[in-house]
């Protein structure tokens, strides 16, 4: 059998494509943002915090290591109204996203956080700066240094499993290809570019991060 | 028994012919010719970089030259012939620096591995090759024993040891002593002696010029990527003739 | 509409647990073939087979998973290929789970030493067996965590098959949501199953790295 693929009907809908687009990487940047803001919190409460905060988040980073995305966004989406907390797919995308980078971004940021010699901490408690600002600034930009590839690689497939959020009817790049294909016919051909467009987004977001990181994060 | 190894009688074991290698762009070894003859001892000196490491890793086929030719024991080295390789790192063994001791072996089972894969011992054999090679090295109590449970010159006997189970008929000996502290160096230098004495064909870079001069038949001085100055150790080390030997010596006092 | 007990919701759910667990299986034990397989390829001929294995890495590990399921379930049909979901699906995780593994065990494999390759083939040892008893056997030991550390990202990959209509954990929580009204419940119940598959096996994976790093120092 002769199989016909036609790719230019897909990238007529191009509109939707850049949508999905720009919800993919909106909600990535949203991750990045709130999701390594939790993370640090989390790791500082981890390694330094109080006993009573630290067993609450170790509960929250296993539950969210332990199930899957598709579950976790099912549940705030689908389980929470049941409480009354309703969310619009977006939201709901945006809280799981961010939940979920949170929650492997702590490990990692407190691996970092745990391989500080000791002795930076000694020097800058002599120079009489406060707990907090030995932290963020003692503390933590080298830890970031150290463990920035490994934050990278999580945000690309914190990236990457955004696709799931398609399935709540979140307009993300997922979406975009459902869409078409349900127009056009033509599944395979829009999955195809969907997924080939994800792989463009995963290296360009590495390479950005990679790039900005030293830059903005954590000096030099 | 040095001139020996000058007269024709005694047959070419290892002979290298025009021998060129780059890494990339850089040459690193631009044209050698060496002839080794059954039981020759031949000591390598020269500057670091100089190309000696991968004028060794070049005979046992660990790295790939570009041009030139080289043959041990009249076979020549062909780098896709599975079965030639084989053959040729059998009569070739060598011994590293760093000893690369098996780790997860003990000290018997890291000689009798090759034995019984390569040339199908059966594993008494063996296992009584090792016994009796490990006497060799003055380790008969170790047979058991991890690698990291072993000084750094005991490591590099077993190494030896290692080597010579597999009945080589050159030994390439790359450094053998640099990782050593300086009080083990003397009870590896010993088991390579022996093996000098008792006729074993050896090629060996070396730093230790007063070991490379009790030992030698041949010393050869090794300048960018090419032999440079080559004659009896009491020649080489009393004359030494181009005024790069003589530097290299000179550097050595101080 | 039916009327279901707590009790009911995780019965169904427990039966449906099976087929998460069988998934996993077949995606974990044939991505390990398949991983192996290029693997092997890798390390035989790097000159060759670098590349091509640097790119199929990066295809999957660059791409969604639910894409790959997409793609495999709407391609095969394309092609002309009519198989079950279950064959599309398998297929799918099998691939991912292989250019994981592959490149985990590659980075093991890098991590030992250069000198344990030349002296086994200055041993004149050929390929396969350098690999059989001075390889394996130590990159194994490092291999081993992390290979069972990413078993749990296996077990959470294989909820995406629902997606396609796969009926294991997570679709079946979704069915039994839409008859029950109870999704609260019943998606809490979902997490709680995966909790329980996935949580003592990180644990374990956990336990094995910090023993094989106490036996290194
Ligand atoms: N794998 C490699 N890739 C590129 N260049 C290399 C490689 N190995 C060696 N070289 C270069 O080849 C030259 C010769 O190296 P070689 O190791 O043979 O020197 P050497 O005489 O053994 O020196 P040393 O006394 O320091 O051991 C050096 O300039 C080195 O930088
Ligand atoms: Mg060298």
């Amino acid at each position: 059998m002769t199989v016909e693929l036609n790719f230019l009907a897909v990238f007529q809908d191009w509109p939707m494509l850049v949508t999905g687009v720009i919800w993919t990487l909106g909600l990535t940047a949203i991750a990045i943002v709130v999701g390594l803001t939790v993370a640090v919190a989390c790791a500082w409460v981890r390694t330094e915090g109080p006993k009573w905060l630290a067993i609450p988040v170790a509960a929250y980073v296993e539950l969210m290591r332990n199930t899957p995305f598709i579950v976790q966004l099912f549940f705030i989406f689908f389980g929470l109204p049941a409480l009354g907390v309703r969310f619009s797919p977006p939201v709901a995308s945006g809280i799981a996203l961010v939940l979920n980078l949170g929650a492997y971004g702590t490990e990692i940021i407190r691996a970092g956080l745990l391989a500080t010699p000791k002795g930076q901490i000694e020097a800058a408690l002599s120079l009489a700066l406060s707990k907090f600002q030995i932290f963020t600034r003692v503390v933590l930009p080298p830890a970031l240094k150290k463990v920035w590839p490994a934050l990278v690689s999580q945000i690309v497939i914190v990236m990457l499993g955004s696709a799931v959020c398609g399935q709540i009817a979140t307009e993300e790049l997922s979406y975009a290809a459902n869409v078409i294909s349900a127009n056009t016919f033509r599944t395979f051909e829009a999955y195809i570019i969907a997924t080939a467009i994800y792989l463009v987004l995963a290296l360009m977001v590495r390479s950005l991060l990679n790039w900005a990181g030293p830059r903005f994060i954590f000096g030099r | 028994m040095p001139l020996a190894a000058e007269s024709h009688a005694v047959p070419t074991i290892v002979d290298i012919a025009g021998l060129r290698k780059s890494y990339g762009s850089t040459e690193v070894l631009k044209g050698i010719d060496l002839r080794v003859a059954r039981g020759e001892v031949i000591s390598i000196i020269g500057r670091s970089g100089s190309g000696k490491s991968t004028l060794l890793r070049c005979i046992n086929g660990l790295e790939m030259f570009q041009e030139g030719g080289l043959s041990v024991d009249g076979k020549s080295l062909l780098y896709d012939n599975a079965t030639a390789m084989r053959e040729l790192r059998q009569s070739v063994g060598m011994i590293f620096q760093s000893f690369n001791l098996f780790p997860h072996l003990t000290v018997g089972r890291n000689i009798m591995l090759a034995p019984t894969l390569v040339k199908k011992r059966d594993k008494a054999a063996a296992e009584e090759i090792a016994t009796k090679l490990l006497e060799r090295v003055g380790l008969e109590d170790k047979f058991d024993a991890m690698p990291d449970q072993l000084s750094g010159g005991q490591q590099q006997r077993v190494a030896i040891a290692r080597a010579l189970a597999m009945e080589p008929k050159v030994l390439l000996c790359d450094e053998v002593t640099s990782a050593l502290d300086p009080e083990l160096v003397g009870e590896v230098l010993r088991v390579v002696e022996g093996l000098a004495n008792e006729g074993m064909t050896l090629l060996m870079v070396t730093h230790e010029m007063n070991f490379a001069r009790k030992v030698s038949d041949r010393v050869v001085f090794m300048h960018q990527g090419l032999v440079h100055e080559t004659g009896h150790p009491s020649e080489l080390f009393e004359n030494p003739k181009t005024t790069e030997l003589q530097q290299f010596l000179s550097s050595l006092k101080d | 509409m039916v009327d279901f007990t707590l009790w009911d919701i995780l019965r169904n759910l427990i039966i449906a647990a099976q087929w998460t667990v069988l998934l996993s299986l077949i995606a974990f034990v044939g991505g390990g073939l398949v991983g192996l397989f290029w693997l092997l390829l890798r390390l035989w001929r790097p000159g060759a087979f670098k590349l091509p294995f640097a790119i199929y890495v990066q295809l999957f590990q660059g791409t969604p998973l639910l894409m790959q399921l997409f793609l495999s379930y709407f391609g095969l049909r394309l092609f002309g290929v009519e198989v079950s979901v279950w064959v599309s699906v398998s297929l799918a995780l099998t691939l991912y789970t292989s250019a994981f593994l592959a490149e985990i065990w590659r980075g093991c494999v890098a991590s030992i030493p250069k000198g344990q390759w030349e002296a086994s083939a200055s041993l004149a040892l050929s390929f396969g067996e350098q690999m059989r008893y001075i390889i394996a056997p130590q990159a194994l030991r490092i291999a081993i965590p992390p290979t069972v550390g990413f078993l749990v990202q296996v077990i959470k990959g294989t909820a995406l098959a629902s997606v396609v209509g796969f009926v294991e954990l997570t679709r079946a929580g979704n069915m039994i949501a839409n008859v029950t009204y109870e999704p609260f419940t019943v998606f809490a119940c979902v997490g709680l199953m995966y909790f329980i598959m996935c949580y003592p096996i990180s644990a374990y994976a956990r336990y094995l790295e910090r023993k094989t790093h106490a036996v290194s120092r």
